[in-house]
């Protein structure tokens, strides 16, 4: 069974599309046949954080608009050979996507792979409203601030009510992912804490990710992080919370760079 | 080919029904009980008309003649004798009602007549709306014909609107406004006071007026004539 899981915020900047390209790696490493789509149509980067942004012919627009086949405009990734992208155009706006030309592309992509993930663009707008439209699944990325937290209020909201599930009576599952989580700045109180958040939001904790060097490394490099450095603190965030997608139960810890410090809390764990 | 319809024998059939009699029990003098028969009668006249209606003879010794004469005393009034009891058999004629034994003491049921009552035109609506999932940032309840339950938190931009109360089993993140059709009783009641706005029947106060005392815990907002008074739960 193919799922459709959109990764949104509502606000801008918070790690959506690391996000999608970490898991997409992740859940492909563990086996998916898995394709990333970007919805963020206008300011696409997603292309970029994979690596792919030289090998762009054909684009989501183009498939919506019927003008190329999807097995066109798909993008294999050259690290992995079951995960795959489906890129945005740089040259139009989100008012050429229309709910019709999304529904068909997704339900195509159903039949082909096991995971699709849809890089929701920021904001509630049209781009962020489709990519959430035919759902299955949400993350919401969250960072450990005030107006993020707020925003994915928002946004748990319009899953709710604005998505095929939620107009036919079901329910979209919903997942936090908290990312650039710093837990020095949180035990001193200049962050909001994960129980706050997850007090706010009232939905389960898919992982907590680390704010790291890693991320921007990774991106400028055009990796996801799951792939540039697998030893890395978000890495194995990210691969634990693949692990969650997948239906595993992972205990969550907050991977921490240093090693030392990371023996001595599993060490006691153990004990 | 012709059938040939044989003539089906019908049955006697019985049948076993019970019915709730009055019973009469005559005390000496029968005159003078007979006069109390004349006193209910005259208070409800006709309050013995189609009722089955049985005579208990076992408080008095009346003769066949005596029994003849009581019958024909409350047949005068109208009072029809179904049975008697209480007494034996041969006293009692064959044109005199049978004799009854095995009966049980009943409850009267007074059927009082039912006041036409004006039906409704329809359901009434219903006066306070739930919400069983938590409201979220952006969303706006508005419901002016009463009262709004919300079971978890109303979050910071979201927004509750309602003719009469509200309460929230959960954190008040956002705005309320109760009351709003001018009903200043109406009060709000959270189980965590974090609200960006309060507001009944138009007097509001916003977080920075809010207690800083009161943030965080159970609290409730009610109008003290025209002053907004916010107060602990506990």
């Amino acid at each position: 069974m193919a799922k459709v899981l959109v990764v949104t915020s509502g606000k801008g900047g918070v790690g959506k599309t690391t996000s999608t390209a970490a898991l997409g790696a992740a859940l492909a490493q563990m086996g998916g046949k898995v394709v990333v789509v970007d919805f963020d149509v206008g300011l696409r980067n997603l292309d970029l954080v994979m690596g792919a942004e030289r090998r762009v012919v054909f684009d989501l627009i183009n498939v919506v608009q019927g003008v190329a086949k999807l097995s066109q405009a798909l993008i294999r990734d050259k690290r992995l050979e079951n995960l795959w992208l489906l890129p945005a155009s740089q040259t139009r706006d989100k008012d050429a996507l229309t709910e019709e030309g999304v529904g068909s592309t997704i339900a195509d992509l159903r039949t082909k792979f096991d995971w699709i993930l849809c890089d929701s663009p920021a904001g509630i707008e049209r781009g962020a409203t489709l990519a959430m439209r035919y759902a299955d699944e949400a993350v919401v990325v969250t960072n450990p601030e005030v107006s993020s937290v707020r925003d994915s209020d928002r946004i748990i909201g319009m899953l709710d009510s604005k998505t095929v599930k939620a107009e036919k009576g079901e329910r979209v599952e919903k997942h936090v992912l908290i990312t650039r989580y710093d837990s020095g700045r949180a035990a001193r109180g200049e962050m909001l804490s994960i129980d706050d958040i997850l007090e706010i939001l009232a939905i389960p904790l898919l992982g907590i990710i680390p704010e790291s060097q890693d991320v921007l490394l990774a991106s400028n490099v055009g990796s996801p992080v799951t792939l540039n450095n697998a030893a890395s603190a978000p890495a194995r965030a990210y691969v634990d919370a693949a692990r969650r997608l997948m239906g595993e139960t992972v205990p969550m810890v907050v991977p921490v760079e240093r090693k030392g410090l990371m023996n001595r809390l599993l060490g006691r764990r153990a004990a | 080919m012709h059938a040939v319809r044989e003539p089906t024998p019908q049955l006697v059939r019985m049948r076993g029904r019970s019915y709730v009699a009055f019973v009469f029990s005559p005390v000496v003098p029968i005159v003078g009980w007979l006069e109390e028969v004349d006193a209910t009668l005259a208070r409800s006249p006709g309050f013995f008309v189609g009722k089955p209606v049985v005579l208990d003879l076992s408080a008095v010794e009346l003769s066949q003649s005596a029994i003849a004469h009581l019958l024909g005393s409350l047949e005068q009034r109208h009072i029809r004798v179904l049975g008697i009891e209480g007494v034996d058999a041969d006293r009692l004629t064959s044109s005199m009602p049978p004799l009854l034994t095995g009966g049980r003491p009943t409850v009267l049921v007074q059927n009082e007549p039912k006041k036409v009552e004006a039906k409704p035109e329809a359901k009434p609506k219903p006066n306070s709306l739930l919400l069983e999932s938590p409201v979220r940032s952006g969303q706006s309840i508005v419901f002016t014909e009463g009262d709004v339950t919300v079971l978890g938190s109303v979050g910071s931009g979201a927004e509750i609107v309602a003719g009469g109360s509200i309460h929230v089993y959960g954190a008040l993140r956002g705005r309320a406004m109760a009351g709003v059709n001018g009903n200043s009783a109406a009060r709000i009641y959270c189980q965590k006071i974090e609200a960006e706005l309060l507001a009944i029947d138009g007097y509001y106060q916003t977080a920075e007026d809010i207690d800083a005392s009161l943030r965080n815990r159970p609290a409730q907002a009610w109008l003290e004539g025209e002053i907004m008074r916010i107060t602990p739960l506990n």
